[in-house]
């Protein structure tokens, strides 16, 4: 058999098993939380009443609120820093201290959230900040921003220069050509950038532990002083909720990109031949 | 002319100075901060430890005071806990490593060779539920593993065993915990070198007479070799720190190191030794972490040729 055949039996079964082990906890999650009995592990007929519950849990929807101002806030401030370090990291091959920068922005990639989290705090008691929805809002901010410039950086190392050189070259000021021609060419990196540090400000549980204080008690927070009292179906609903919103928009985002893509070659395919 | 580029550097100076300053600010000072407090005493106090440099007025003479107090590094070296932790944590961490390649080289391997249209796809089933909560995702092997659980219900309705398995709170819980969420780490670096490999490698060794395996053994795996590096590292390294994995599905027994410096903090209000185990675990950490940067660093500037 010959390499090019695609797939084998023994790639299908590899395939099949592993996406069910990624795929089944969670299609389990969502199914349990529709179900009539409080047990988490017997079936007794379809109901909502664990939604209906979920909206009327004060402390639940608390949560949410301050887990999504945080999210909108950090997730913004992400972009905008990460943008930056990624035309830093794609743009400019040599600048003093580039090895640290470089350091720093690939280093909370992989660093344990106890670490980040601790080492925040103890900034903000330095500080004298009070801890709350800011202290969180900078922490996750600071975190998140090192995926954006990764995603950034990628998006623009394969990128043609030569757009942005004929803009120059009609006279177009630098801060123009930035806005008027590259941005727009790496928008679907920000929009993605954009997604990924909501999404890991929305799920952060550890680092939102250390630098919370009272009154701001993220969602992940709550889910988590819930679960250790047990699984209760309520938290399936809630976790059901979750997944879905992260369902659409990452499909909405893929799409979008898709179709971009789809329109780019169409062009780049009608200026070849014009 | 030089006005311009005079404006350009500024421009550029600008965009670096930005993003530099605030990891400084927000990464690189708070670690400085960690180190300092691992040398500072724990007090009943708001906040909780000493300062490491006084200004002492003693009968009208004036003394700088440093006080280094090196009891939480001898303390993490003589009890039998910490000493625990750390090797727990290298173990379990190694251990997931180990399983996470093998059931992802496989996943990757037949991803890369699947036909180009399903390709997209599968990539995007595999990055799906990296992007799914990751407290909701270890949260729902609860259900799954405890006594009562649906596996254990499943297990005994086909009559496969009699007793339940206990797997919730044992080392085997985290090891499933750990290999489920890092899975697509793991996948996802390994795709990327397959996929890219070029297949008349193969073809070559097949002409030459090489059986399959021996030429996955030969060609495939060595090419692959940083995809593995890089999906080792990025299971490892988070994998060694992991708090909320051996938390929910780990037993009291299973004693991992990010575990126990949230303890420390969190249940006994010591922060200054929490900052010493964060020192211990980041220096365990440094030769991997420098390498993951390295490799990324090298990759970045592979996509600019």
């Amino acid at each position: 058999m010959s390499a090019r055949d695609g797939l084998s039996p023994f790639g299908v079964t590899a395939l099949t098993l592993g996406f069910a082990f990624l795929y089944l906890p969670i299609v389990i999650l969502v199914i349990f939380s529709f179900n009539e009995s409080r047990l988490v592990t017997v079936w007794a007929g379809f109901s909502t009443r664990w939604y209906v519950a979920l909206f009327q849990n004060q402390q639940i929807i608390d949560a949410a609120m301050v887990t999504l101002r945080v999210a909108l806030l950090s997730s913004t401030i992400a972009t905008i820093l990460g943008t930056l370090a990624g035309l830093a990291l794609a743009r400019f091959a040599r600048f003093r201290g580039r090895t640290l920068f470089t350091g720093m922005i690939y280093a909370p990639l992989v660093m344990p959230e106890v670490i980040t989290g601790l080492s925040l705090l103890l900034l903000f008691v330095s500080l004298d900040w009070d801890r709350g929805y800011w202290t969180v809002t900078l922490a996750h901010a600071t975190f998140s921003m090192a995926y954006v410039a990764v995603i950034v950086q990628s998006r623009l190392v394969g990128f043609d220069r030569s757009l942005e050189e004929a803009a120059m070259d009609l006279g177009a000021p630098p801060l123009k050509t930035f806005l008027v021609v590259t941005l727009p060419l790496i928008a679907p990196a920000l929009l993605a950038g954009w997604l990924l540090a909501f999404t890991l400000s929305l799920d952060d549980l550890v680092i939102a532990s250390f630098t919370s204080g009272p009154g701001a008690t993220t969602l992940p927070m709550r889910i988590y002083s819930q679960v250790r009292l047990g699984v209760t179906p309520e938290i399936n609903a809630i976790s059901t909720i979750l997944i879905a919103i992260v369902a659409v928009g990452v499909s909405l985002a893929t799409l979008t990109q898709k179709r971009q893509l789809v329109r780019r070659r169409r062009e780049e395919a009608l200026a070849r031949r014009a | 002319m030089n006005g311009e580029s005079r404006a350009e550097r500024r421009r550029r100076r600008l965009v670096v100075a930005v993003p530099y300053l605030w990891l400084a600010l927000f990464f690189l000072a708070p670690f400085l901060i960690v180190l300092k407090l691992s040398f500072a005493e724990v007090v009943l106090a708001r906040p909780p430890y000493t300062p490491l440099i006084e200004l002492l007025d003693e009968a009208g003479s004036l003394y700088l005071q440093v006080r280094l107090n090196i009891g939480n590094y001898l303390l993490l070296f003589s009890d039998d806990l910490y000493l625990r932790s750390y090797l727990n944590s290298l173990r379990i961490a190694l251990v997931s490593t180990a399983i996470t390649l093998a059931i992802g080289y496989p996943m990757a391997y037949a991803m890369a060779r699947a036909p180009e249209r399903a390709r997209a796809l599968l990539l995007m089933l595999v990055i799906l539920p990296f992007w799914t909560s990751f407290l909701i995702r270890v949260y729902a092997w609860i259900g799954i593993l405890k006594n009562e659980g649906l596996l254990n219900a499943a297990l005994t309705g086909i009559g496969l065993i009699d007793e339940p398995l206990v797997i919730l709170n044992t080392d085997w819980g985290v090891y499933i915990g750990i290999v489920y969420s890092y899975l697509p780490f793991m996948v996802l670096p390994l795709y990327a070198s397959l996929e890219k490999m070029d297949l008349t490698l193969l073809e070559a060794a097949a002409d030459l007479g090489s059986p399959p395996w021996k030429s996955f053994w030969s060609v495939t795996v060595p090419l692959s070799l940083p995809g593995i590096l890089a999906g080792c590292l990025l299971v490892f390294i988070p994998a060694m720190g992991e708090f909320v994995i051996p938390d929910l599905l780990g037993g009291s027994e299973t004693v991992m190191i990010g575990k126990t410096l949230w303890a420390e903090f969190f249940n006994n209000r010591d922060w200054p030794l929490a900052s010493a185990i964060a020192v211990i675990l980041l220096l365990l950490l440094v030769v991997p972490i420098v390498l993951f940067q390295r490799q990324q660093a090298a990759r970045g500037s592979e996509f600019g040729k």
